[in-house]
């Protein structure tokens, strides 16, 4: 991992002779002041910030960092061994295989945003400037030095030739940017097994606490640094080193990411944000089996969620609920597989007319599917129509499941930590979870999951080279559907009660049609992690900042706006969007066969 | 001018009969009939809209013909692509249709898809035949980008590739299918003299595997170099057919080019003149075959 450092910073050196950065310091004072700037801003946090308890998180200790401090904290404390890395310091090299300054720049902005936010958050909600004590000033201060220190470095790439001297606008951004990192050395597999864990470990450790934040300031502030903060990491590097890991080593990754994820329940006290980890857990998979339909298949299915509600619905009428108009009640397994069944025929039965339709016909079609699913539901009432489903009332005391005598409506002591309901259902959907990815994965990689990419790219082609394009689009619609329906027939029990208006086109609640597809959309079509990754985002954060839950829609309209501008493949780039830009990078250099270049070239959709 | 015609026993691969096109009032094509030989190469020529590649599209099912009906060694074919491609005829397209984004060992998988039968259960549970069948598959297409000199280009973009190796990919996913006849559109338009007669040297050699073609063709000299029989389109009708010297010297064909009426034709033009309205009918071909 630390082979290639001293060629970066010599490139970094050679490259940026011309161009004098936007700040004009000597790049030894620039580098020194980001330095001296990020630990004044960590010092800071040691102090107090305000002198009352009436702003949440505990900012009145001294010698204590805590709530927002703590954010600005981390934030210095990363910038710090960024800018220290870029003098060459031995073990520090390692942290920027990519780009030197733009790390330490980005995560700079990082902590003088969470730092002006909280400092702005304290004025605005204690009414006046008064209330902050000395050591918001002196994180505040050492925030706004750390960003002009960084400033003042050397860019780390030289600029575009054909436009050497771009404004300050363009200089700016340029200054974000970074080179992409070498090649790692090999370190042997174990070392690299521990780094994947590692990397794991430390994404579960940030999304629980995302996931714990008790207060919407500090929720913010969490969104700050983490959004620079990653972004920050990428350009340095080290995300793509870490990918290329997870390439190289698929199924330890795969298996990493689950025993992060089954260990998330047993990191939570709280039932309340366990509850939040299986419905975040819910929506993915659903995306996840969206994906397959709009991200291999290239179907866009604007009625997803109705797929979601069969299996619900089926689940709650065989769940032996006292208001189930039939009364019955199936082992879990059974309600299971009716519920999939039951979406899968849904799904043949709508697919099969629509499915003879191109493009846009198809999405306002499966739009009106949708709303008619939840209407019917609405008027199977025994009033407009028969009795089946209580119309709006839905299907209520949707009893807790026993599986194998294990009641998940109740708590359990497991190892010393307390599991909770939700915990218990967290944990029976992550199960569901990784059938669909599996399902997902395996079918990609197979001659089905050509066909489906080749009817996405160009379908008369593909009828040309021999594919059914009907029956392939019939197969990866049902086969949508049925994922969908698995994960209803858990969600019916996790929210007790089925109800029409659960399953709408748009609505505030994330499992809709609309969030569902801009989960896809956002995380990156055609992957695994992508709809995951883009499905706990738009579930927290309305679920985290109730107060503008009246704009929620509004927010969430710019913000894809603003991701389809400056990143319009998504979060996660596909498999073959990485290779697109592994592959124009790499236009005049002779190939070089030699090295492991499986890593990036047979890293599957979504490694 | 390699070897020609190694086809004792010729029987007819591709039969076509009467085939009829129509567009509302256009008739696109007007009952053309022709047969394809094993271990022929057939040129198909013709003016800019005399209706090649709409016959091309009635052949390969993507229309349905208005009348008439097309037959692949002595079965006639439903009007449905992916079927004509399973009975074994496969073809390329004029505006080169690849699957973009996938890579080059991709596009030509893909083209093995009829000749491979793991379903979706197979891939879900992984069978015992899936991971066999997938590498044999992997094989075949290998060595077709050895074949069309792509081996080297296997994990890159379709997107990526120049223009002339583009169309060499088409050619190698079209051959994945295993056809018994190829159909190739135009598949010099846009390449230089060198990667012609590359393009010229494939052509001999798919033929030497024993797989017919046709081939739609606006440079004449590659059709006078390759073709054993050609056949001439004009305005949507067969006028003349036959070995590639007689058509060039035809006077109707020569007629059908400079835009006068045949029987009004001088018949004193030489195929240097044929050769000067060709190159200039090249230079503006830019059509959309769907
Ligand atoms: N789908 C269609 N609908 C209506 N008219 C069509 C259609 N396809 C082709 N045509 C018409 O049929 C005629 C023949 O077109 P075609 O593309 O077959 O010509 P071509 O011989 O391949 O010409 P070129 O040498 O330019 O490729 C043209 O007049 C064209 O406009
Ligand atoms: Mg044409």
């Amino acid at each position: 991992m630390t082979k290639t450092t001293d060629t970066t910073v010599d490139t970094t050196k050679v490259s940026t002779a011309p161009a004098t950065p936007i700040v004009p310091l000597p790049s030894a004072a620039a580098r020194a002041l980001a330095v001296a700037g990020s630990a004044v801003a960590l010092v800071g946090t040691f102090l107090a910030w305000t002198w009352t308890e009436e702003f949440p998180g505990n900012l009145t200790v001294t010698g204590y960092p805590g709530g927002l401090q703590v954010l600005t904290l981390v934030g210095s404390l990363l910038t710090l061994l960024f800018a220290v890395s870029g003098y060459g310091v031995k073990g520090l090299r390692w942290l920027t295989p990519g780009g030197t300054n733009s790390p330490v720049l980005l995560s700079a902005l990082g902590v003088l945003g969470t730092t002006g936010y909280a400092l702005g958050a304290i004025s605005y909600e204690l009414g006046g400037l008064v209330n902050l004590e000395l050591g918001a000033y002196v994180s505040g201060a050492g925030a706004l030095l750390a960003v002009i220190g960084a400033l003042g470095l050397p860019v780390d790439q030289p600029y575009d030739p054909s436009d050497p001297h771009p404004h300050l606008w363009g200089r700016i951004r340029h200054a974000l940017t970074a080179p992409e990192p070498a090649r790692a050395k090999e370190l042997p597999s174990w070392a690299e097994i521990l780094v994947i864990a590692a990397g794991f470990g430390v994404g579960l450790y940030v999304f629980a606490y995302g996931i714990g934040t008790e207060y919407s300031e500090l929720f913010i502030g969490f969104l700050i640094v983490t959004g620079f903060g990653f972004t920050a990491v990428t350009r340095a590097g080290l995300l793509k080193r870490l990918s290329a890991l997870t390439a190289k080593h698929r199924n330890v990754a795969m298996a990493a990411a689950f025993v992060a994820a089954i260990c998330f329940p047993f990191t939570q006290t709280n039932d309340q944000y366990a509850l939040i980890g299986a419905n975040i857990l819910i929506f993915a998979t659903v995306a996840l089996g969206l994906n397959v339909v709009v991200g291999l298949a290239g179907l866009l299915d604007l009625g997803y969620v109705a797929f979601l509600g069969v299996g619900a619905y089926a689940a709650a009428l065989v769940s032996g609920s006292p208001q189930s108009t039939i009364g019955v009640q199936f082992p879990f397994w059974a309600a299971v597989l009716t519920g999939a069944l039951a979406s899968l025929v849904f799904g043949v039965v709508i697919g099969a007319p629509t499915l003879r339709l191109r493009g846009d016909y198809l999405a306002i079609v499966t739009l009106g599917f949708g709303e008619i699913f939840r209407i019917t539901m609405n008027n199977l009432n025994g009033n407009s129509g028969p009795d089946v489903t209580n119309g709006s009332n839905g299907i209520p005391n949707i009893p807790d499941l026993e599986i194998f005598g294990f009641n998940l409506g109740l708590s359990h002591s497991v190892l010393g930590h307390e599991l909770t309901r939700s915990g218990n259902y967290y944990l029976l959907m992550l199960l569901f979870t990784a059938i669909v990815v599996l399902v997902f994965r395996r079918s990609a990689e197979s001659r089905i999951g050509r066909a489906w990419v080749a009817i996405r790219e160009d379908e008369t082609a593909a009828t040309a080279m021999g594919i059914n394009g009907f029956r392939l689009k019939l197969l990866a619609f049902a086969l949508g559907a049925c994922l969908a329906g698995l994960a209803g027939t858990v969600q019916a029990h996790v929210s007790y009660s089925v109800t029409p208006e659960q399953y709408q086109f748009a609505g505030s609640v994330p499992p809709n049609s609309a969030f569902l597809l801009a989960a896809v959309i956002l995380g990156g079509m055609g992957t695994i992690s992508g709809p995951l990754i883009g499905a706990a985002l738009l579930y927290l954060i309305p679920a985290k900042l109730q107060f503008m839950a009246e704009y929620q829609l509004l927010l969430f309209g710019v913000a894809l706006m603003l991701l389809m501008r400056f990143r319009p493949e998504g979060l996660v780039a596909d498999r073959r969007k990485q290779l697109e830009f592994h592959e124009t990078g790499q236009l005049d250099v002779p190939e070089d066969k030699s090295l492991p270049e499986g890593a990036t070239g047979v890293a599957k959709a979504g490694a | 001018m390699t070897t020609t015609t190694t086809a004792p026993t010729s029987t007819a691969v591709l039969d076509a009969s009467g085939v009829t096109m129509r567009f509302g009032g256009l008739t696109a094509v007007r009952g053309v009939d022709l047969t394809v030989n094993t271990g022929e190469i057939v040129g198909l020529i013709g003016p800019n809209g005399a209706g090649k590649t709409t016959f091309f599209n009635c052949l390969t099912g993507l229309y349905v013909p208005t009348e008439g009906k097309v037959a692949y060694k002595g079965t006639v074919l439903p009007p449905k692509p992916h079927l004509v491609t399973q009975a074994g005829i496969a073809r390329t397209f004029q505006n080169i249709r690849l699957f973009a984004n996938m890579t080059v060992l991709e596009n030509v998988l893909v083209g093995r898809h009829t000749r491979t039968k793991e379903g979706l259960w197979s891939a879900l549970l992984r069978l015992p035949g899936f991971k066999k069948a997938e590498q044999e598959s992997r094989e075949r297409a290998m060595e077709l980008l050895e074949f069309t000199g792509l081996a080297a280009k296997a994990d890159h973009l379709a997107r990526n590739l120049p223009y002339g190796e583009q169309r060499k990919l088409e050619i190698a996913r079209a051959l994945a299918s295993e056809p018994g006849l190829l159909l190739l559109d135009e598949p010099t338009a846009g390449m230089n003299p060198q990667e012609t007669r590359a393009a010229e040297e494939l052509i001999f050699a798919i033929r030497d595997k024993g797989i017919a073609v046709l081939v739609i063709e606006h440079d004449i000299r590659f059709i006078m170099n390759l073709c054993d029989r050609v056949a001439v389109l004009v305005q949507g009708e067969k006028i003349v057919e036959g070995p590639a010297e007689v058509v060039q010297a035809d006077e109707r064909v020569i007629a059908a080019y400079l835009g006068e009426p045949f029987e009004g034709a001088p018949g004193k033009e030489e195929a240097a003149e044929v050769e000067a309205a060709e190159a200039e009918a090249h230079s503006t071909t830019e059509g959309d075959d769907k």
